[in-house]
């Protein structure tokens, strides 16, 4: 059974490779165009993952990691956030909203196939 | 597996190339000492997302300049540096030498490596001169850690490194005895790091010895300074854990939880982090929650997806998008959907002929059927067409940089007005309109508004306008540049004419005069601007706008302003055309361009030499081009008094068509001659009839010019 | 010997890899081209012509949605009886991303060509320009003349395609 994956980037041409990315690794995947976006599309179904950028328009990562960790079914869910923004500031924002963890974009789309293994296998 | 990543680039380009003019148009318009929050956000996210994608995707060169633009930015956006006239000049220069860049990818030139240089220089000076006023505030011990520097962009990933440590201690019994202190420190520690309890004392053991695993990039003794206060002296041991801390390249991601899946060890731990942050529940296996809920079911653990969440996902999720749900669709697979459209037109068209002779009433309900399909095709037709439109606010939004950089450069003061920016048109128009309305804009800055001291002499505002307006109008798109400026210069004009050699008599109506700015070689300007350069005139505007079929006019009031007005068909694939037989062929004219059409009669026909060369048409003559003279049409009839006479207008110049009959009128479906052939003089493209032959449409500007010389010829 | 490097041009032949052609009936002779280059045959139908073309250029012919410009080989050439019957061919090559018809009299075969069965063709004649020709070759007992089809449809004297300096 494939996992479901949720990925919200404001950058279509980062969307569409994390996309090709994930489900050439068998994984079902789902975009988001920023943090509002991702929030309704978190609602409508479950994920087993969620990825976002940190810096979008409407709702930043921050804003939505903290929005699913209030909804019940997000709890437990791993948040990764792919940031260009690695400073540690952000990544200690990043853990007190929520995240799982963080990885450094740009990004080797192989690196990210091996990173979502980590987490849900 | 590997993945290709050039599959991406396009949407990369495209993507790109929508933050470049957004950073164009926000800093263009930016208020420089009340900047809006929310454009700075904008201008920085723009700049941010074209350095991620741009590094993702390997272009170096453009991460590299949104860098420093993105860290210039940001220290503006929050506050901690005023933005100058400088900086906007700096970044709209960046903002060049990146599409230049982008351009070079695309493999369409590229930009000048000096001007690079120079540019990111540039950006570099300034981030430094302002740096040491303004404090900026760190408050996470974040600053210890020296900043990566600016000009090094690719070192940003490696700048970091955390260390996984080993971390054993046991609390002071006081603390131990009080679970809110231990779940302090946790948290102070979890503040610097991610923190992973590996073991703890059970509730009734002897070892009171806590085990933690914690990811940080601070020191070692950092993390000590934190247990100091709460382990027993002594029984702190901070080692690196074997094989890491990991090189540079592994901190590209991390965690801050542990991963049950991975890590079983931290099971227990698990459960103790849940307890920090929520409820404390015991469970069996993996102890995070106690009911089983949806929730639980999708958890990273042994997460169960149903089918049916899956096929939510797909079915569900577009209609939820909200409201700026859009799809990228490649160009070709739009013009190759416009092509079947007007392949169903013709088969329609078809239909509909051959119908035409059978009895209404036995074929009562095949009528109505291909009364319904003709109805339907041309809404289909008109829905599809619209996916081409595009609104003109894609060529309208490069005119603010446009008039900022001219009124810099030539110290007028001008305000640029745009009406009706959410006007649509045929995308090939949008693209093909870029050029000469820049130069309409240009010239009416150029020569139209006048340098402050001369509207302040002539009792006007310093500041001068110039409107840019775009509106349907029967049909047609109208688009006007107008500036009220100091109009149009009679007695010049026609002098420059005349040294021009044109012929311009004195009588020549104002209408006609203002017509001789479009001739090549012309320029009202006392002295050649810089503006002016580049061998574009007026003529060359009006040469490209007749070549989309459209015409340009121009009306101007002394010391008021200057009106120039372009009408344009709404699209290119299509075309409102009058068909003609000429022998046994028929050509296609298009109707924008014809005036009226007559059957001569002997008296009006002029004839210079004895050969027959003109009508007299309300006392003016109007040179002929035979049309099967001049396509060697051998059956075509040669008596002008027995065929039809077409008269033609472009851009002013009269001439008549001589034809055989007048078959009708309808749009056609434009099919390009040069996809598989070439541009053939005379014609601007060919259409399928109803019958599914070919039909050429006849190039009227062309034959226009060429009635011209033939008179000129003549006379 | 400027038909050496003619004959040599395509590095298949040197690879010593057989070659499918069609061929084709100009009046008296037979003609070879690459079969990779045929898209479809088809009847003869009425062109619409094109005002002050070369002759050879009959005009252009609407299929299936695009405007295909068709060139009678027998003009080019000047070999064979230039009617129009039930029987008239055009052959519908792709050039590149072009589509271009040719009208022949009949098409004859398709068949399969080894670089030995090639000759260069070096004191042959015909209206044929000489860097058009790819060679001579021998099916039994009969004559083909292989034409290479792609280049000569690009070249400007088909006027076909666009030169730059056409205004």
């Amino acid at each position: 059974m494939s996992k479901n994956i949720l990925a919200i980037d404001d950058s279509a041409s980062i969307r569409q490779m994390v996309n090709f990315t994930l489900k050439s690794a068998g994984y079902h995947v789902v975009d988001a165009v920023d943090g509002r976006d991702g929030l309704e599309r978190a609602k409508s179904q479950q994920f087993d993952l969620v990825l976002t950028d940190q810096n979008m328009p409407r709702m930043d990562g921050l804003a939505l990691i903290r929005a699913l960790r209030e909804m019940p079914a997000y709890q437990r869910t791993p948040i990764l956030m792919l940031t260009t923004e690695s400073s540690d500031e952000m990544k200690l924002q990043g853990r007190a909203a929520g995240a799982t963890g963080w990885m450094v974009k740009p990004f080797d789309p192989l690196k990210l196939i091996e990173v979502v293994r980590k987490v849900i296998g | 597996m590997s993945i290709d990543m050039s599959q991406f680039y396009q949407v990369f380009f495209d993507e790109a190339a929508e933050h470049l003019g957004q950073i164009e148009n926000l800093l263009v318009s930016i208020d420089l000492r009340h900047p809006d929050e929310e454009e700075l956000n904008a201008v920085f996210r723009a700049a941010h997302s074209i350095k991620g994608s741009a590094a993702t995707f390997g272009f170096s060169d453009m991460a590299d300049i949104t860098h420093v633009m993105e860290s210039l930015l940001d220290e503006v956006r929050k506050g901690t540096r005023a933005l100058s006239a400088d900086m906007v000049d700096a970044c709209l220069a960046a903002r060049d030498i990146l599409t230049a860049q982008l351009a070079g990818h695309r493999g369409e030139g590229g930009a000048d490596p000096a001007h690079t240089s120079a540019i990111v220089t540039r950006l570099e000076q300034l981030l430094k001169a302002g740096n040491s006023p303004a404090p900026v505030v760190e408050p996470s011990p974040a600053a210890a850690t020296p900043a990566p520097p600016v000009a090094a962009p690719p070192a940003l990933s490696s700048a970091l490194t955390a260390g996984v440590f080993d971390v054993r201690f046991v609390p002071e019994p006081h603390v131990a005895s009080q679970p809110e202190l231990l779940d302090n420190m946790l948290d102070e520690l979890g503040r610097l790091g991610g923190v992973e309890i590996v073991s703890r004392p059970a509730v009734d053991s002897d070892d009171p010895q806590w085990c933690l695993k914690i990811t940080s990039m601070m020191p070692a003794d950092m993390l000590r300074d934190v247990l100091d206060f709460m382990a027993e002296p002594g029984s702190v041991d901070i080692s690196p854990v074997g094989g890491e801390p990991p090189a540079g390249e592994e901190t590209a991601y991390g965690f801050f939880d542990p991963l049950p899946d991975v890590l079983p060890q931290a099971a227990a731990g698990g459960e103790e982090a849940a307890r920090v942050e929520c409820v404390a529940v015991e469970d069996e296996v993996y102890g995070f929650f106690t009911e089983p809920s949806p929730a639980v079911e999708s958890r990273p653990v042994e997460a169960e997806v149903s089918p049916e969440s899956v096929a939510v996902a797909e079915a569900v999720v577009p209609a939820k998008g909200g409201g700026d749900t859009s799809i990228r669709v490649g160009v070709e697979k739009v013009d190759q959907m416009i092509n079947l459209v007007g392949e169903l037109v013709i088969t329609q068209a078809m239909l509909v002929a051959s119908a035409q002779g059978i009895d209404p009433v036995l074929y009562e309900r095949l009528l109505a059927g291909i009364d319904q399909l003709q109805r339907n095709t041309r809404d289909l037709q008109e829905t599809v067409m619209s996916v081409r439109m595009l609104p003109i606010s894609m060529v309208f939004s490069r005119f603010p940089r446009v008039v900022r950089d001219l009124s810099r450069k030539l110290d007028k003061r001008v305000e640029l007005k745009l009406l009706g920016e959410h006007t649509e048109l045929d995308k090939g128009l949008v693209e093909r309109l870029a050029d000469p309305l820049t130069h309409l804009v240009r010239n009416s800055l150029d020569h139209g508004i006048e340098t402050p001291e001369k509207r302040r002499a002539a009792g006007k505002p310093e500041t001068g306008i110039i409107t840019v307006s775009a509106s349907h109008q029967s049909g047609n798109i109208v688009i006007e540049v107008g500036d009220d400026g100091a109009g149009l210069d009679r007695a010049r004009i026609l002098a420059k004419a005349r040294e021009k050699g044109l012929s311009a008599p004195d009588s020549l109506s104002d209408a006609d005069v203002w017509m001789l700015i479009f001739e090549a070689g012309f320029s009202t300007a006392d002295v050649v601007t810089e503006v002016s350069g580049r061998g574009v005139g007026m003529d060359v505007v009006r040469r490209n706008i007749s070549a989309m079929g459209g015409r340009v006019d121009v009306q101007s009031i002394l010391s008021v302003g200057t009106r120039f007005t372009v009408r344009l068909p709404l699209t290119l694939a299509i075309l409102d055309g009058m068909s003609v037989r000429v022998g046994g062929e028929t050509y296609i004219l298009p109707l924008g361009h014809v005036a009226e059409s007559l059957q001569p009669t002997a008296d009006m026909i002029h004839s210079i030499s004895g050969v027959p060369r003109l009508i007299r048409l309300r006392g003016r003559y109007v040179p002929v081009i035979e049309l099967h003279r001049e396509f060697g049409v051998a059956d075509g009839c040669a008596d002008w008094t027995r065929g039809i006479m077409v008269v033609i207008d472009v851009d002013g110049s009269q001439a008549a068509l001589f034809v055989d009959e007048l078959l009708g009128q309808h749009q056609v479906v434009i099919k390009s001659l040069e996809a598989n052939f070439r541009r053939i003089k005379g014609f601007s493209g060919a259409t399928i009839l109803g019958d599914g032959r070919v039909a050429m449409i006849l190039d009227l500007p062309a034959l226009a010019s060429r009635a011209r010389r033939l008179q000129s010829v003549a006379a | 010997m400027q038909y050496v490097a003619t004959t040599h041009r395509d590095s298949a032949e040197d690879d010593g890899l057989a070659q499918e052609f069609l061929t084709f009936i100009l009046g008296d002779e037979e003609y070879a081209i690459d079969i990779l280059k045929v898209q479809e045959i088809r009847g003869y139908d009425p062109v619409t012509s094109i005002a002050n073309a070369p002759a050879f250029i009959k005009g252009v012919i609407n299929l299936r949605g695009t405007i295909v410009p068709i060139v009678d080989l027998r003009i080019k050439f000047g070999v064979g009886k230039i009617e129009y019957t039930a029987f008239t061919v055009v052959i519908i090559l792709n050039i590149g991303p072009r589509v271009v018809g040719v009208v022949v009299d009949s098409v004859s075969d398709v068949l399969t060509l080894l670089p030995r069965d090639i000759h260069p063709a070096s004191d042959i004649s015909v209206g044929i320009g000489a860097g058009f020709l790819k060679g001579l070759g021998t099916a039994g007992d009969r004559m083909l003349i292989l034409l290479d089809i792609d280049c000569m449809m690009r070249s400007p004297e088909m006027a076909l395609i666009d030169t730059d300096d056409v205004a």
